[in-house]
C-alpha cells in the first residue's frame, strides 16, 4: 500500500508535538520529587516547622505539574498503536516489554505513594509520610529508565537482543537481560534523569532569587536556595559528564547522528568540533569539502575524534561517505547495504510464498539466504545477516533520494550545541551560586540573583533540544537501521491525523496556559498559605 | 487468506492463556476503578460548595491508580499482544482517540479545578470531568462490545497491511461505526456502553457513600442513594440486552489444535464459552452479578456504606469472566466481520514465547504491586472518612 507522504509528516508532527510537550514536565518530575523528599528529609530530622512549610510550597508546584506530566504521557503510549500501528507490530515483541515493565514497577509505585504524599500529612505517621515522598522520587526516576531503555532500542537495536523473525515478519525479542543493559539505554537515561535534576534547581534556585529580589520570605529562599545549589552543582556537572559518555556512544552507534550534530559532510582523520558555526543544508552527495558547508564556523581541532572515537587522530566518518562509502576505512555504499536488504525482503516474501503452495525446500533456502552472514568483525566475532539490514531495502526504490539517509543538518546541529552551550552556563551559574552560598554572600549579590531569574526558562529550552537532536538526529528511521519512518506509520487518511492534531494542540495549548497562570499565582502568593 | 497460527509449541500457548488471564485481571480491575469515572458524573449530587468538595477530594486521591491500570491495561496488552495493539488503536482510530483525549483532560481537572488562576474555570474543569466520565465510559464499553460483534478490517500478516472498513455492507468511520452501524451488531455495543456507564456510576456513588463522613453529610449521602436507585433500573435494562445478546449471537471460533487457524461462526458460542471448564466461567459470573446487586441493595436501598465491597467485588469477577470467554476456549478475541480470517485470536496475534516468558517472570511482582495498593489505601483510611474539618484545613492539600 502506498503511504500518503504529507499524512506521514502530520503524524510526525503529532508525536513531536506531543512529545516535546509531554517532554516539558517529565524532567521537572523527576528532579522536583527528590527536592522535595530531600526538603522533607530535613523536616523530619530536625522537626523544624520552616522545613516543613518549604516542603509544602515545592509540593504544591510539583503536584500541578506533576497532574499534566501524568495525562500528557499516555498519550504516546497509545499513539504508538493509533498511529506507529505497523512500528507497533513489526517491533512490538521488543518494544512493549519495557512498557509494560514501566506499567508494573513503576507508575504505581508513583500514583500510589503520590497519594500519600499529597493528601496524608494528617493521615499517616511522619516516617510513613516521608518514605511515601520518596517512593514517588523513586517511581518517577524508575519509569523514566524503563521508558529509555525502550528509547535506547530505537537508537541501537542490537542483534545481541533482537532478531529479525522471518515466520511472523517481525522483529523479536532474543535477550531481556542484553536489552535493559545495553550501553545506549543506560547513559541516556543517566543523562535524561541528571539533566531533570539540573532543571528542577534552577528552577528552585531562580524562584528562591526571586523572592530575594523583592525582599519577600528571605529566610525561606535562603534555606530552599542552599539545597537547589548544591544538588544543581552536582547534577550539571553529572550531566556534562555522562553527556559526553553519551555523545561517545552515539558516535560508536549512530554514525550519521553524530556526523549531523557535528555538520561532518567528508569524513576526516583528527575531525574537529564545530564550537560555533552556521551549517548550510546540502546534499552530501554533492559536496566536496566540509568548508563548503558552513557559512561560517569556529572549530576546536580534534576534539571530534578524541571524544567521539578516544583517539586524537581517529578517523570519523561524514555524511557523505556513509551515503557513498569509503572503502579505506571499510564503510559500505548505501546502495550495498540497500541492496542486501531488499535481497532479505525478497526472500522474506519467497520464503512465505514457498510455505503457502507446500514447497518446503524452497522455504528453507529462502530462510537459509535470509539468515546468511554478510559480514562478520574479526575481532569481536560480532556478526551481520542479511535480516539485520533487512531496514535498508526501503532505499533499494530509485525513487528515494540516497541523501534521505541522513537527518538534516541545520535543526539537529542548533539544537545540540544550544544545548551543550546552555549545560556549560548552567555548570557555572551553579559554581558560582554554590560558592556564593558558603561565603553567605549569596542574598546579597543582586546580580547572581538576577541571572538566576532569567535562567529559569532556559534548561527546558536545553532539555528540548536534547531531545530534538537524539530524535531528529535519528531520522530517517523509527528503530535505526531497522524499521524507517516512512514505513511505520498506520496508513491513515490525511483529514484524521490532521484533526486529531489539532484537537490535541487546543488542549495542550489551554492546558499549558492554565499550568502557567497557576503556578504564577502559586509563585506571587508565596509560601505562606500555599495550599 | 488463512493463516497459521504462530503457537508452535504447547509452552507458547500456556503463556498466551496466562497473559490473556492477566489481561482479563486487569481488565476486572479496571472496570472496579472506573468508580472515579462513574463519581465525577455526580458532582451535581452536591448542593453546596462543602459537599462538592467532598466529591472532589475523595475521588481525587483516587484517579491516579484509574489511570495507570488503564496505563498497565494497554502496556501489557502491548507486550503480550502486539498485533492487537497495532490492529484495533491503528484501525479503530477515533474511537480510542476520543477516550485517549477524555483522559488527558481529566488528569488535569482535579489539580486546576479550584485553583487560582486555572484560566478557563471551574465549570471547565467539572465538564471535563463528566466527558472523562460518560464517553470515555461509553466508549470504553462499546470498545469491548466489538470483542464479540467482531470489526471492519482485513489484516495481511506478511505485508502488515491494515485495511479498515472493507467489508462491503459495512460502514467505516475509522471504529466509531460500532456504534451505528447495527447490521453489525452496534446495538450490543451501545448496550455495552450504557452498561459500563451504569456499572461504573453506580460504584462511584457507592464508593463516595463509603469514603464521605455519612453524618456530616447526609444530605448528600441520600441523594447518591438515590442516584443508585434509579441508575439501578438503567443497568438491569443494559445487562438484559447484552445477556441477550451474548446468548443468541453467532460467535466467532477456532480450533486451537487446528494448524490452519480457521475461524468460523459458531452458534452460541458465549454460552458455549460459559459452560466449558466445568462452568467455572458461568458460576464465578454469577457469583459476580450476586455481590455487585447485593453491594446496591446494602447502600442503594438500604442504609448500609459498605456497599462498595460487594459490587466492587463483583465486578471484578465479570469483568474476568467477559475477558476470559471473549479470548480463551478457542475463540478470536478481536474478530473480523470483514473477512473472519483476518480474526485475532491469543494465538495468532502474541509476542514471542521468549517475550511472554521474560515478561511471565515480570508478572511475579503483580502480587506485591497489589499488595502495596492496599496497605497504602488501609493507612490513608484507616483515618476516617472525609470529614469538613479535612477539607477545610489548609495544610491537607485538599482539592
Amino acid at each position: 500500500m502506498t503511504l500518503d507522504l504529507n499524512m506521514l509528516e502530520w503524524a510526525r508532527a503529532q508525536f513531536a508535538m506531543t512529545a516535546l510537550f509531554h517532554f516539558f514536565f517529565v524532567p521537572f518530575t523527576l528532579g522536583m520529587s527528590f527536592l522535595v523528599a530531600f526538603f522533607e528529609t530535613i523536616y523530619v530530622k530536625t522537626g523544624k516547622q520552616e522545613w516543613k512549610e518549604i516542603t509544602q510550597f515545592w509540593q504544591t508546584l510539583f503536584g500541578i505539574n506533576f497532574a499534566l506530566g501524568l495525562s500528557t504521557g499516555i498519550i504516546h503510549e497509545f499513539e504508538f498503536g493509533t498511529n506507529w500501528s505497523t512500528y507497533s507490530w513489526v517491533v512490538g515483541d521488543i518494544f512493549g516489554a519495557p512498557l509494560a515493565v514501566e506499567g508494573i514497577i513503576a507508575f504505581f509505585m508513583e500514583a500510589t505513594f503520590a497519594a500519600i504524599s499529597f493528601f496524608g500529612w494528617k493521615r499517616v505517621s511522619k516516617g510513613v509520610h516521608l518514605a511515601s515522598t520518596w517512593l514517588l522520587a523513586i517511581g518517577s526516576n524508575l519509569s523514566a529508565l524503563w521508558i529509555l531503555i525502550a528509547n535506547g532500542f530505537m537508537q541501537h537495536p542490537s542483534n545481541e537482543f533482537m532478531q529479525f523473525d522471518i515466520e511472523t515478519s517481525r522483529a523479536v525479542m532474543t535477550n531481556f537481560w542484553a536489552l535493559i543493559t545495553q550501553p545506549v539505554a543506560q547513559v541516556k537515561f543517566l543523562h535524561t534523569i541528571s539533566a531533570g535534576y539540573t532543571l528542577s534547581s534552577i528552577f528552585v534556585l531562580g524562584i528562591s532569587s526571586f523572592y530575594l529580589l523583592k525582599g519577600k520570605h528571605v529566610d525561606f529562599a535562603k534555606k530552599s536556595a542552599a539545597v537547589a545549589a548544591a544538588f544543581g552543582l552536582v547534577a550539571s556537572i553529572f550531566v556534562a559528564v555522562i553527556g559526553d559518555e553519551h555523545a561517545y556512544e552515539v558516535a560508536n552507534t549512530q554514525p550519521t547522528k553524530i556526523a549531523s550534530m557535528e555538520g561532518l559532510y567528508v569524513g576526516e582523520k583528527g575531525a574537529p568540533i564545530v564550537a560555533v558555526g552556521i551549517p548550510k543544508n546540502l546534499k552530501a552527495t554533492e559536496v566536496t569539502s566540509n568548508d563548503e558547508a558552513f557559512v561560517f564556523k569556529i572549530e576546536l581541532p580534534h576534539m571530534l575524534s578524541i571524544l567521539g572515537k578516544h583517539g586524537f587522530d581517529a578517523y570519523v566518518p561524514g555524511l557523505k561517505d556513509l551515503v557513498e562509502g569509503n572503502p579505506e576505512y571499510g564503510i559500505w555504499p548505501l546502495h550495498k547495504l540497500a541492496q542486501i536488504g531488499q535481497e532479505a525482503r525478497n526472500d522474506l516474501r519467497a520464503y512465505h510464498e514457498a510455505k503457502a503452495r507446500g514447497d518446503e525446500a524452497a522455504a528453507e533456502a529462502a530462510k537459509r539466504d535470509f539468515y546468511s552472514v554478510v559480514w562478520q568483525d574479526e575481532k569481536t566475532g560480532l556478526k551481520i545477516t542479511k535480516a539485520d539490514l533487512i531496514g535498508y531495502g526501503f532505499f533499494a526504490n530509485t525513487n528515494v533520494d540516497p541523501n534521505l539517509i541522513y537527518p538534516p543538518v541545520p535543526p539537529v546541529f542548533y539544537a545540540f550545541h544550544i544545548m551543550v552551550g546552555l549545560g556549560f552556563w548552567f555548570i557555572l551559574l551553579f559554581i558560582w551560586a554554590w560558592l556564593a552560598i558558603v561565603k553567605g554572600s549569596f542574598v546579597e549579590n543582586k546580580l547572581l540573583q538576577k541571572l538566576a531569574v532569567i535562567s529559569v526558562p532556559l534548561p527546558w529550552i536545553a532539555t528540548s533540544f536534547g531531545w530534538m537532536t537524539a530524535e531528529i538526529g535519528r531520522q530517517p528511521w523509527t528503530v535505526f537501521g531497522v524499521l524507517p519512518t516512512a514505513e511505520s506509520a498506520t496508513p491513515l487518511a490525511l483529514a484524521n491525523v490532521q484533526a486529531t492534531f489539532f484537537m490535541f494542540l487546543t488542549a495542550f495549548v489551554i492546558l499549558g496556559i492554565a499550568e502557567l497562570k497557576i503556578l504564577f499565582t502559586v509563585v506571587k502568593h508565596g509560601p505562606k498559605g500555599a495550599h | 487468506m488463512t493463516w497459521a497460527p504462530f503457537t508452535v509449541d504447547a509452552t507458547h500457548f500456556y503463556l498466551q492463556v496466562y497473559w490473556w488471564i492477566i489481561v482479563a485481571v486487569l481488565g476486572g480491575l479496571f472496570l472496579l476503578m472506573t468508580f472515579v469515572q462513574g463519581g465525577q458524573t455526580l458532582f451535581h449530587t452536591a448542593k453546596d460548595e462543602t459537599e462538592e468538595r467532598a466529591i472532589l477530594n475523595s475521588l481525587g486521591r483516587k484517579w491516579e491508580l484509574t489511570f495507570t491500570t488503564l496505563v498497565l491495561f494497554g502496556g501489557a496488552l502491548y507486550a503480550a499482544f502486539p498485533l492487537f495493539y497495532s490492529v484495533s488503536f491503528g484501525g479503530a482510530y477515533w474511537v480510542w482517540m476520543l477516550i485517549l483525549f477524555a483522559f488527558v483532560l481529566q488528569a488535569v481537572s482535579y489539580e486546576y479545578m479550584n485553583k487560582k488562576g486555572n484560566l478557563i474555570g471551574k465549570n471547565a474543569y467539572k465538564f471535563f470531568l463528566y466527558f472523562n466520565g460518560v464517553v470515555g465510559m461509553v466508549l470504553i464499553g462499546a470498545a469491548v462490545g466489538t470483542f464479540f460483534t467482531g470489526s471492519n478490517f482485513t489484516y495481511d500478516p506478511v505485508t502488515k497491511v491494515l485495511e479498515w472498513g472493507t467489508a462491503k455492507d459495512g460502514i467505516n468511520l475509522r471504529g466509531l461505526e460500532a456504534a451505528i452501524d447495527f447490521k453489525h451488531g452496534a446495538w450490543f455495543n451501545l448496550a455495552m456502553g450504557v452498561l459500563v456507564f451504569a456499572a461504573a456510576r453506580i460504584l462511584g456513588a457507592l464508593w463516595l457513600i463509603n469514603d464521605i463522613d455519612n453524618n456530616e453529610f447526609p444530605e448528600l449521602i441520600a441523594r447518591l442513594r438515590g442516584v443508585i436507585k434509579r441508575c439501578f433500573i438503567v443497568l438491569l435494562v443494559a445487562l438484559l440486552i447484552v445477556l441477550f445478546g451474548l446468548i443468541t449471537m453467532k460467535g466467532y471460533a477456532y480450533d486451537i489444535h487446528d494448524p490452519s487457524g480457521k475461524v468460523y461462526l459458531e452458534p452460541g458460542k458465549y454460552l458455549h464459552n460459559l459452560l466449558s471448564f466445568g462452568a467455572i466461567p458461568l458460576i464465578l459470573f454469577l457469583a459476580g452479578l450476586v455481590l455487585y446487586v447485593l453491594g446496591v441493595f446494602k447502600s442503594g436501598f438500604g442504609n448500609s456504606n459498605r456497599g462498595i465491597w460487594f459490587s466492587g467485588l463483583g465486578i471484578v469477577l465479570i469483568g474476568i469472566v467477559v475477558f476470559v470467554i471473549a479470548g480463551l476456549f478457542g475463540t478470536p478475541f478481536y474478530p473480523s466481520y470483514a473477512d473472519l480470517q483476518s480474526s485475532l485470536t491469543i494465538q495468532n496475534s502474541s509476542g514471542s514465547k521468549y517475550t511472554l516468558e521474560v515478561m511471565a517472570w515480570v508478572s511475579i511482582a503483580v502480587p506485591f504491586v497489589l499488595g502495596y495498593i492496599i496497605w497504602v489505601w488501609y493507612q490513608m483510611k484507616k483515618a476516617g472518612p472525609i470529614t469538613k474539618e479535612e477539607i477545610a484545613d489548609p495544610e491537607s492539600h485538599a482539592y
